[in-house]
């Protein structure tokens, strides 16, 4: 890939049109998608993404060209038309664009710590695998379908910008997902249940093997869980205490703090699209989030973390900051040109875009709850709880366009009875308002209960974006929580 | 970058000198898009780019067996396409056989556009939206939003003789506006940009934000409430997404029936309420083949070619199809069924402000946001409202509401609803990234289920 000459090509003409700042993003994504049905091939596309954008300050606008084709004259021509459309919506733009100084980063390279890239095991081998897993699932009494699906990405990126740095990068990530569904003909129902494995900045040795993910044991208790859940009883709405598990919970704080915490957002910026954020700047160190207990960091630098990269797309390194300490809200996640907004000396590195063809935007880190300093485990919390619920994996989600007013659902919810799981439980959704809901956690485990969750596809921004990010999280109580009974909520209860 | 026909041609030459497959397939698809976002009186970003998606698949036939590969780029050197092709037919060589293998379609014949150049688009294409825009930044109201213009051109070739192409021009105008502490939101949908409003726009969110002048709270609760067309299409959007007809006849979608097969025939409503897709729809008009590169429950690679014709999903109020390939027909022993990408359900006479005036007390919403499946059984979703709740009262709009958490099945609200208004073209708002092209009407439900107060504005 000329790189270089196209970086020199594309900034040269940038700044002869008159951009006082430029760069260029070479950005290649190969992905493989396999989806299989019970245990047969439905579909395996391999797809590669490459091209480049163009993004030029021209007088305090932003103006953002891309091309797919990638040839200096043509990144010459990007770079102009890129000038071209700043200068033309110039009278649309009220607010000057200024970026955050950031030390220079010449010829950097940054690769993500994977151990078998995905794209030298074959198609082949990879259907093998799924397949093998959904046979195992198939012969299980109880089980009438499985879908099992794996997305692997491997992404690499090289940067340029007229203040002189120059960085290339790659990350590799996986996501495997297998699922088991039970048919209830007669009474035209069905119930399913999926696998935990989060989604990883790992390579395949996350979803071939046990060596990263006890696949032998998930997928050998996963028929007798979900013939459990189909026969478990109707939930008993009401303010009940929830033992949450980090399959579960690293959603709720994707949700109710990641994006919450989004300076764009913060102010405005997705109000029309992914909405804004009760956590305004006039709340930064007085609102109280959440209980004492707890601690919320962002970064970009934890080990597997779908976020985790080297620099991000404004050439910022990677870094790691507090959100929330002690339960006062302490921080924002900011790219260069909002942390001068914000009044803050340098960006914490949270530029990203999804393709060569999107303008990057503030995407989020790795946002995670901290453990306690004692280390309790599951069992600890759920020994705390007299009449509780404890719930396990994510599943549905939805908060409001403010992060305040939220419902999840979940894979698994067993009833706890004097600190003691009693048994599935089913229809179960709980519902929450944001500070109402972290002010009540109690108790949270320790180190030995903390564990990365993550998405593959969180989405934002018009063109929509879609970004992959992790949430490491312990094992949590919270008390008096609003269940609702999903059947009840449909009316048929 | 060499022509997106020109493309086309050479993947197919390199496939049969290869000879190593029976079939190939090639999509070639061209992008042009524009777009435009603002806040706060504000642009914020902005674009333009130029892009191509190459999908080269290969099938191997064995006896009654097919193999399939797909492989897709958007290099755009010509030099890649036969390194692509050979990768589609490695892919082809050693993959099980394909689940919903069918013969491939044969000679269409030559479209006459065939060679004519690929459309474009750009900034440009906003020059009315900016001026109006720039107007409104004027004044006192906050202004949030985004345009946006795609231009896709996509070319299918087949080594059977298959040659198909269509334009999509995708365009779209949303516009937030907000004033001490109340948010409206309006938008449309529009092909080429020819026929937006955008004055209208502002004027009917200034009214909007008039009826905000006074607000009330109201607790969760069941509420009449009428839902205007874009609420009405996001749900209904996800009825049509949910209507695939292997999960149903599998018994693994709320559209299966107890006992054992589908829905297929149950009356859902009295109403003469038909939903469909219809790629000739006026004004919605879209892909009318299929041109799949990957395949699912509801699209068949196999059926590439295979023109989309109108599909009543709901016909006089009673489910009438469900999606199958043609692979998946012939399976189950029904006709094939594709969906377009539109969706319309008219049924309905009524004006918006019609159905308003002859509301005794109720709800009038604006918008539903962040929908999402809590039990696919019923097909129970949840999400919010958004951007303006206003309570009725004697037949006029009294005062803006709090927003809510609703909890609803848009089975269910066809079940229920009780009347339904004369159907609009639309934009939706919660699915608008997937689906512009959409005609619905308003439809007024006796108790819709507020399951809880939402603080958001």
């Amino acid at each position: 890939m000329p790189r270089h000459r196209l970086a020199d090509a594309a900034l040269t003409a940038a700044r002869e049109a008159g951009a006082d700042y430029a760069d260029l993003r070479i950005h290649s994504l190969t992905t493989e998608v396999i989806q299989l049905r019970d245990g047969e091939l439905e579909t395996a596309v391999l797809d590669r993404e490459i091209g480049f954008a163009v993004r030029v300050i021209v007088d305090g606008t932003w103006g953002f060209a891309s091309h797919a084709e990638l040839a200096p004259e043509v990144a010459a021509e990007t770079a102009r038309r890129a000038v071209a459309v700043a200068n033309t919506l110039a009278p649309l733009n009220g607010e000057r664009v200024e970026l955050a100084p950031e030390p220079v980063h010449t010829d950097v390279t940054w690769v993500s710590g994977y151990r078998i890239d995905p794209f030298e095991v074959s198609t082949a081998d990879k259907i093998a695998v799924l397949g093998e897993y959904s046979g195992r699932l198939l012969a299980a009494d109880g089980v009438d379908h499985v879908s099992a699906m794996v997305n692997t990405v491997k992404e690499k990126t090289f940067y340029a910008d007229t203040f002189g740095s120059s960085i290339t990068q790659q990350r590799v990530r996986v996501m495997p997902v297998l699922e088991a569904v039970s048919i209830d003909s007669a009474a035209g129902g069905f119930e399913s249940m999926r696998t935990l494995a989060p989604p990883t900045a790992r390579g395949w040795e996350a979803v071939a093997g046990d060596a990263v993910w006890d696949w032998s044991a998930e997928l050998a208790e996963l028929p007798t869980l979900l013939a459990e859940k189909t026969k478990a009883p109707s939930v008993v709405p009401g303010l009940t205490d929830l033992v949450i598990d980090p399959t579960n919970l690293w959603l709720t704080i994707h949700e109710s703090i990641g994006h919450a915490t989004e300076y764009d957002r913060a102010i405005g910026y997705e109000a029309a699209y992914a909405g804004t954020s009760f956590a305004t700047p006039d709340k930064l160190n007085t609102l109280q989030y959440g209980s004492a207990l707890m601690n919320v960091t962002a970064d970009r630098t934890v080990e597997y973390g779908l976020a985790t990269t080297g620099f991000d797309d404004d050439g910022v390194a990677a870094q790691s900051w507090d959100l929330v300490r002690d339960g006062l809200f302490v921080g924002y996640q900011l790219d260069r040109v909002f942390a001068p907004r914000l009044g803050v000396a340098r960006s914490n590195g949270c530029s990203y875009a999804d393709s060569p063809h999107h303008v990057p935007i503030q995407r989020m880190a790795n946002v995670s709850l901290q453990p306690g300093s004692e280390d309790l485990s599951t069992d600890d919390l759920i020994a705390g709880v007299a009449n509780g619920i404890y719930v396990v994996g994510d599943k549905s989600w939805s908060i409001d366009m403010q992060r305040y007013n939220f419902q999840f659902t979940g894979q698994r919810f067993y009833r706890i009875r004097h600190g003691r799981l009693d048994g599935q439980l089913r229809d179960v959704a709980y519902q929450a308002t944001t500070t109402d809901f972290w002010n009540s956690m109690e108790a949270v485990g320790g180190p030995s209960t903390w564990r990365l969750g993550g998405a593959f596809n969180c989405g934002k921004a018009q063109p929509g974006q879609v970004a992959a990010v992790s949430h490491g999280c312990p094992s949590a109580l919270f008390r008096g929580v609003n269940v609702l009974n999903t059947r009840a909520e449909a009316g048929q209860a | 970058m060499i022509p997106a026909q020109q493309a086309v041609e050479l993947a197919l030459q390199a496939a049969e000198r290869s000879g190593r497959c029976d079939e190939t397939m090639v999509i070639v698809t061209d992008r042009a898009e524009a777009s435009l976002r603002w806040a706060g009186n504000s642009m914020t970003t902005n674009g333009v780019s130029t892009t191509r998606s190459t999908a080269v698949i290969a099938i191997v036939r064995r006896g009654s067996t097919a193999h399939v590969g797909t492989v897709r780029s958007s290099d755009v050197d010509p030099a890649v396409l036969p390194g692509l092709v050979e990768a589609a037919q490695d892919a082809a060589l050693a993959a099980p056989a394909a689940l919903d293998n069918a013969a491939l379609l044969t000679d269409s014949g030559v479209p006459d556009d065939w060679n004519e150049p690929v459309p474009q688009t750009g900034v440009d294409v906003f020059g009315d939206v900016a001026a109006s825009l720039a107007a409104g930044f004027g004044g006192s109201d906050r202004l949030y939003g985004f345009a946006h213009h795609l231009v896709e051109t996509t070319f299918l070739a087949t080594s059977t003789g298959v040659r198909r192409r269509f334009t999509q021009p995708t365009g779209s105008v949303e516009i937030n506006a907000k004033r001490d502490g109340a948010s409206a939101w309006a938008g449309v949908s529009t092909p080429w940009f020819a026929d937006v409003a955008t004055d209208g726009l502002l004027a009917e969110l200034s009214r909007r934000l008039d009826w905000s002048s006074r607000s009330v709270e109201l607790p969760a609760g069941r509420y009449e409430t009428l839902l205007p067309p874009s609420a009405v299409a996001d749900m209904m959007i996800y009825l049509g997404w949910s209507m695939d007809g292997r999960g149903a006849q599998e018994g693994r979608t709320a559209l299966c029936a107890p006992g054992g097969g589908t829905r297929v025939g149950e009356t859902l409503t009295e109403l003469d309420l038909t939903m469909y897709s219809d790629p000739a729809a006026p004004g919605l008009e879209c892909l009318p083949f299929v041109a799949a590169s990957s395949s699912s429950e509801t699209v068949s690679v196999f059926d590439n070619g295979l023109d989309i014709g109108r599909v009543d999903w709901i016909r006089d109020g009673a489910v009438n199809a469900l999606a199958y390939p043609r692979g998946a027909a012939v399976e189950f022993g029904v006709d094939p069924a594709v969906p377009a990408d539109n969706l319309l359900m008219t049924g309905g006479s009524a004006t918006l402000d019609e159905m308003v005036a002859r509301t005794e007390r109720g709800l009038l919403l604006t918008t539903l946001w962040y929908i999402r499946t809590v039990d696919p059984i019923t097909l129970l979703l949840t999400g919010l409202t958004r951007d303006g709740v206003y309570l009725i009262e004697d037949g006029r709009v009294v005062a803006a509401v709090n927003n809510f958490r609703f909890n609803e099945s848009p089975l269910d609200l066809l079940r229920r609803v009780a009347e339904a208004g004369v159907s609009e073209k639309t934009l939706p708002r919660e699915w608008g990234d997937w689906a512009t092209r959409a005609v619905m009407p308003p439809l007024r439900i006796p108790d819709f289920h507020m399951s809880s107060v939402s603080q958001a504005q």
